[in-house]
């Protein structure tokens, strides 16, 4: 799903602007998981279809890891916690 | 040995270690995990690894509310595949749901014997490489067996 989040002009200020800057869900490489199970869990979690998930899986075997979603925290805290129901290993964070 | 060891992943998952909860019945009730540190043992650390790379904070936070439905499933998944397997081998006949169980189950063994054995990306040609008298050779080619078995599976249901 790689979108670009839009560059937003927000003011900092104190209070928490995670509404404003979406967070991602990064996968990352690792020896074990085969590149047809990681791209087959990438159909069935995201609902991408197998180019667009073979193209992300390749992402990540070749750069090391790659965001494969964005959005608000608590959706990729569900969906870190999905993928590492099937055995991925994936984290969440800001985008910067 | 598939027995053997998805028996092996339904113990280490359903251990001991971050799950009991002296806060009592309040956390348990809510599904909470009170002491919610990364595991010590690294093949469990790795199925149920951090959320936050850089917040070791909120990983914490995030292990105190997942980790219990996490093991659960993984757990889970392990009964399935022992469950669906033959007594005394042979054919197996999986429904789709029951197929899933498998890939997840099969993962979790791949992942939990590569941390084992210190598996890692060179394995394939380690394995062509050793004689059979080595004494890593059995856990290798199971481990080497295991990924075609995943990988099969995967290209059935795919």
């Amino acid at each position: 799903m790689s979108v670009a989040p839009a560059e937003i002009e927000t003011p900092r200020t104190d209070e928490d602007s995670s509404v404003d800057r979406p967070w991602v869900t990064i996968v990352w490489d690792d020896p074990v998981n085969l590149m047809s199970y990681v791209t087959y869990v990438f159909q069935r979690v995201f609902g991408y279809a197998k180019p667009k998930a073979e193209k992300l899986m390749l992402d990540v075997h070749h750069k090391g890891k790659a965001v494969v979603a964005a959005g608000a925290r608590e959706e990729m805290e569900r969906d870190v916690q999905t993928l590492h129901g099937y055995g991925l290993w994936a984290t969440l964070r800001h985008d910067s | 040995m598939l027995r053997d060891l998805a028996g092996q992943i339904e113990t280490l998952v359903g251990g001991d270690d971050a799950g009991t909860t002296e806060g009592g019945d309040f956390a348990d009730v809510l599904g909470l995990t009170e002491d919610a540190r990364p595991p010590d043992d690294p093949a469990l650390a790795r199925l149920l690894p951090d959320a936050y790379g850089d917040d070791p904070d909120a990983s914490t936070e995030f292990r105190r509310y997942t980790e219990r439905d996490l093991r659960a499933g993984k757990a889970d998944a392990a009964r399935t595949l022992l469950g669906t397997l033959p007594e005394d081998g042979g054919r197996v006949s999986l429904s789709v749901d029951e197929a899933l169980a498998w890939l997840r189950a099969l993962n979790d063994i791949r992942l939990t014997l590569a941390v084992r054995l210190g598996i890692a990306e060179q394995m394939p040609a380690d394995l062509d490489m050793m004689k059979p008298d080595d004494p890593r050779y059995a856990a290798y080619a199971v481990y080497d067996w295991l990924t075609g078995t995943q990988d099969s599976l995967v290209q059935a249901l795919s």
